[in-house]
Order: structure tokens, then C-alpha cells, then sequence
């Protein structure tokens, strides 16, 4: 993990308010572990002042070039959608602990759950458990069609599925009531989302193997604010994880939701 | 000649620059980044005599060049900080202040007798001053009497120096300061958080779970600047100035304000390296500045020798 100027190469609006940014520099080669995130300075200035964690969404490490989408929702955000290519962005990372790939072997299948912007990790990951042999099932959720995005990406890696709030495209509903719909089989569950999505999908699921990557306001993103912590299931009261340095993936079952 | 040490009561340091407590958390974080005997000293995480989960989150909401945190002492309790924690700063060259916190004169009372016995402690600083806990911190801190009568307990049990922390949620900052000096405070670490508050326009709450929440970072570092340099004259012990510091020009103004040594907080968040960052600037600053030794700054701003380069 280490802080660099990184270069921008490309930045677009892919969805509603969704922007795909593309970066270069040498600490790209550092990202090998889908489900890591970054945490990227926005300003020089003191407004805003803090840094905002991005999920890593796709890495060519040959090119050391590394993909992020992000929603354009407050300040920080906003200004990051402003970044021309050419310009550079100060990048903390790659920070915390990536969805594991040893805990599924070849010929297995792994279902991929994203909602929203939790959705771009599991682009990396899908990527990287295909070269591996793994099959991939994606079952991806939005508030709208226009909301949606990378669709065509997932399904030249494994089948997809899609829902949205409205009904707009696909599913109309949540992904749940795509796992309640669809029949799928899998061997392991992999999921990115808002937590009332994840609380939902444990229910749903509840003897499910796999990981769950949580989100959290933070404030470091190095594990010394204790701004992103939870509590553990089973543990004592005082027993808890940091999202940022523990996570922000976690085995199913093990953060209380 | 190093040009940067300080030394402070317990506190023998190569440069005035120290991470402050609770944006540091045990050191392991930042040692992943750094090597930490640059530092001057540092500030570990405040410890409560039981372990402490903390308040709910969200417990972080940014503001206008500052945050609002109310972590609420999250720690593991004083045993296994002084079991699992302390143990690691062995490694490293650098004089380690203990915060310590607590709901009663007993608890604050227990915690530093413990802790100030551990051979890594150097020092302890007595957090009268966090705004985010129901019960205990603050409330010794708004009370001059209340802060005397605890620093005096607290100096009795402690076998390493005692600095106070002091809140800056008071009408009258000289008065808590002087009252801990006449109790035996070795010296004062200043300024806590301000209490704050941040609403949601959406939902129409506040942002934070624990509602308010203490606002740090480069906005109040002017209201820190002020208390300083009020309180550096009106005690004879030196103080340990934060509040906003981000920059080597902040830790110069902290000094003739009247710091003896300046703590770095929020900006570790923005930037982890920020510490080493600004000791390495240093050097350069004070020969720009026609500055001899960094303790020559220390209160220049109202001393009447001042610093040569701005006498005329």
C-alpha cells in the first residue's frame, strides 16, 4: 500500500450519475486482489477534506492501468467526475482485504450478487475466478434501467441476471426476488451491496457459503479512526472489525448486519 | 545540531511533532507507512479501564476544511492495551504519551496507576475533554474545580508526568488551565474538539448517530491558535498545541502562539505520511526564518525577545 500521483487516462459517464475512471501508475501493480479498494484525495484544498473510498473495479497490470466506477452523489464525487485526462489523482492503496479466490476450485460455480455501486469489485472478481475456471453466475441490482451498467460485461463472463426497483429492465424487484424466480446453483456466494441488501440476501440464503464486502462511512481507510466498525456475531459487546482494515470483505455470518 | 528537539517534562523529543490521540490508533496502522521513531513522540489511543465498543455508527461526518467524529473511546480496555498494544512501540525509538479517560475520579484514578508503570509510557495526558461519551470526560473538563481536584488524584497515583488535556467547549480557558497547574499538571495538551453538530437535509437528523460530535481539522485551528496563546502566558508549564495542524507553517504558528511541541491529528487521515512530511520541512522553514533552534519560536508571538529575524 502506498500513496501516488496516479495519471488519468479516460473518464466517462457510463450510467445516471455512474462515471468510469481510468488511472495509470506504478501502484497498480500492487492491485492483484479484487474486492481492495482505494482511497483517493479529490482537492488539494481542505474542502472536502477527507478521502473517498473507491472499489477497484477492474486492473490490467500490464499496462498498470486501473478501472473505478463511482457514483456522482456529494462534493467529493463531483469534483472527482471534473478529472481530465492528463490530470493526476492522489491515490492511498490498494487498502483492505479482497474477496478470497482459493475458496472455490475449478468447475464450481460462484454466484456473484452486486446492488448498485457495489457492483464494480465484482467485475475484477468475476474476471479473475473465470481465468481460474471458475464459472460465474451474476445477479445484478439497480434502481432503473438508466441506473444500470456493465451488464454486457458480466455476460461475457457467465450468465446474468438483472433487476431493478421499477422494472425498467430485467427483474422487476430486488436481486432476492431473482434468487426467489430463478433457479441457480451454486457453490459459493460472493456479494457487494448496500447492507439492507446483504441482511436480506442473508436471510434469504442463510446456509450459504461465501463473502460479503461491506460498506461504512470512513475516515482513514488504514484501520486508526475506528470510524467504520462493527460489531461481531457471537462475540463479545466490545468485540468488533474495522470495514476498512479487517474488510472490507468478511465471511458470511461473521459482521453483525 | 539537531535544530528540532524539544523537551518537555517526561518527554525527551527529536522534534516537537507528535501524531495526537485517537488519530493514531496504537501505531501499527502508520508503521505500515513510516518508520516511527522520526516522530517526536506520539499519542496512543485513549484507555479506559473496561473495553469500550464505542457509539453507533455513522460516527464520522465531514464539514467545511474540518470533521465531526464521535467515536466515543473505542478501546480495548487498559490490561490489554498494556498486554497487547504498548508492547509493540519496543521497536521503535520514540517516547509514548498514554491517554486516559474514564466515567469517574476511580476509573481515571486505576487506568493511570496501571499504565504510567509501563516501561514504554513516558508520559500520561489526562483526557478531561471528549465530547463524545454520556458519562465522565468532559464534564471534568468544564469545571475548574472538578479538573483540579481529578489532575491532583491523578498526579498521586501517576509515577510519569501528567499532561492535561484541555476542551476547548469553555468560556474560560486560562481559568481550567491555571486551576490544573496549581494541582500538579506537568504540563497541558490543547485543544480537544469543539462540540458540533451536522443535519442531514434529507432524512432532517443529524448525520451522526451520536448526534453531536467533536469538530476537528483546519477549521478550528484558529480557535486553537487564540487559546494558546492566551493560556501560554498565563501558565508556567508547557503545552502540547493541536487543533488543525496540516503543515510545517501550522507547527511554526503553534510555537509562537506558545506551544513547546505541536500534536498532528485529522491530517494523518488525509494523508498518512503526513508527519514525517512535515518534519523533514522543517530544517529548511526555520533557516528561511532565520531560526537558530525551533524552541526560539515558542512564544514569539508575544515574547518580547521574539525571533531575530522579525525584530527590526
Amino acid at each position: 500500500m502506498k500513496k501516488e500521483f496516479v495519471r488519468v487516462i479516460s473518464q466517462k459517464e457510463i450510467a445516471h450519475q455512474i462515471f468510469e475512471l481510468k488511472v495509470q501508475g506504478e501502484v497498480v501493480a500492487e492491485m492483484t486482489s479484487p474486492g481492495q479498494f482505494v482511497h483517493l484525495r479529490v482537492s488539494d484544498s481542505f474542502q472536502p477534506l477527507l478521502r473517498r473510498p473507491i472499489s477497484i473495479c477492474d486492473v490490467d497490470l500490464s499496462n498498470r492501468t486501473l478501472t473505478m466506477l463511482y457514483r456522482k452523489e456529494g462534493t467529493g464525487t463531483a469534483l472527482l467526475s471534473q478529472k481530465k485526462e492528463g490530470e493526476t489523482v492522489d491515490l492511498l492503496g490498494p487498502l483492505g482485504n479482497g474477496f478470497p479466490l482459493d475458496a472455490i476450485t475449478a468447475g464450481q460455480t460462484a454466484l456473484l450478487v452486486g446492488g448498485g455501486i457495489g457492483v464494480p469489485p465484482l467485475y475484477y472478481l468475476a474476471k479473475e475466478l473465470t481465468k481460474r475456471g471458475i464459472n460465474i453466475t451474476a445477479v445484478l441490482g439497480f434502481q432503473s434501467e438508466r441506473d444500470a451498467f456493465y451488464k454486457e460485461k458480466f455476460a461475457e463472463l457467465g450468465e446474468v441476471f438483472i433487476s431493478t426497483v421499477d422494472g425498467s429492465l430485467g427483474t422487476k424487484g430486488f436481486v432476492t426476488d431473482v434468487l426467489n424466480n430463478e433457479d441457480i446453483n451454486y457453490d459459493l456466494l460472493y456479494s457487494c451491496g448496500p447492507t439492507v441488501m446483504l441482511k436480506a440476501l442473508e436471510a434469504q440464503v442463510p446456509d450459504a457459503d461465501g463473502f460479503f464486502s461491506l460498506e461504512e462511512r470512513m475516515g482513514c481507510g488504514i484501520g486508526a479512526c475506528f470510524a467504520c466498525v462493527c460489531h461481531i456475531n457471537g462475540g463479545e459487546p466490545s468485540d468488533y472489525v474495522k470495514i476498512c482494515s479487517n474488510g472490507p470483505v468478511f465471511p458470511i455470518g461473521r459482521v453483525a448486519l | 545540531m539537531n535544530k528540532l528537539s524539544v523537551s518537555l517534562p517526561g518527554l525527551e523529543m527529536k522534534n516537537p511533532i507528535m501524531p495526537a490521540s485517537g488519530c493514531f490508533g496504537f501505531g501499527k496502522e502508520y508503521a505500515g507507512f513510516y518508520d516511527l521513531s522520526v516522530l517526536g513522540a506520539a499519542a496512543i489511543k485513549a484507555a479506559t479501564r473496561e473495553p469500550r465498543f464505542g457509539n453507533p455508527t455513522p460516527r464520522v461526518a465531514e464539514t467545511h476544511s474540518g470533521m465531526l467524529n464521535a467515536i466515543g473511546l473505542q478501546n480495548p480496555g487498559v490490561d490489554k492495551i498494556m498486554e497487547n498494544e504498548l508492547p509493540f512501540f519496543q521497536s521503535y525509538d520514540l517516547p509514548i504519551v498514554a491517554n486516559i479517560a474514564g466515567s469517574t475520579v476511580e476509573d481515571y484514578c486505576e487506568v493511570a496507576r496501571k499504565i504510567s508503570k509501563h516501561p514504554q509510557v513516558s508520559a500520561l495526558e489526562l483526557n478531561i475533554s471528549c465530547p463524545n461519551v454520556k458519562e465522565g470526560g468532559i464534564q471534568f473538563g468544564t469545571d475548574a474545580a472538578t479538573a483540579a481536584a481529578l489532575t491532583k488524584k491523578v498526579k498521586a497515583v501517576s509515577s510519569k508526568p501528567v499532561y492535561v488535556k484541555l476542551s476547548p467547549n469553555v468560556s474560560n480557558i486560562a481559568e481550567m488551565a491555571l486551576a490544573v497547574e496549581e494541582a500538579g499538571a506537568d504540563g497541558l495538551s490543547m485543544i480537544n474538539t469543539l462540540l458540533g453538530m451536522r443535519l442531514d437535509l434529507k432524512t432532517r437528523k443529524p448525520v451522526l448517530a451520536n448526534k453531536t460530535g467533536g469538530l476537528s481539522g483546519p477549521a478550528i485551528k484558529p480557535v486553537a491558535i487564540r487559546m494558546i496563546h492566551e493560556v501560554s502566558q498565563a501558565v508556567s508549564i508547557p503545552i502540547i498545541g493541536m487543533g488543525g495542524v496540516s503543515s510545517a507553517e501550522d507547527v511554526i504558528e503553534f510555537m509562537l502562539a506558545g506551544a513547546s511541541a505541536v500534536a498532528i491529528g485529522t491530517a494523518n487521515f488525509v494523508d498518512p505520511y503526513v508527519c514525517p512530511e512535515i518534519i523533514s520541512q522543517l530544517p529548511e522553514l526555520l533557516e528561511k526564518m532565520n531560526v537558530n533552534h525551533i524552541t526560539e519560536l515558542i512564544g514569539g508571538s508575544w515574547k518580547e525577545c521574539g525571533i531575530p529575524s522579525l525584530s527590526r
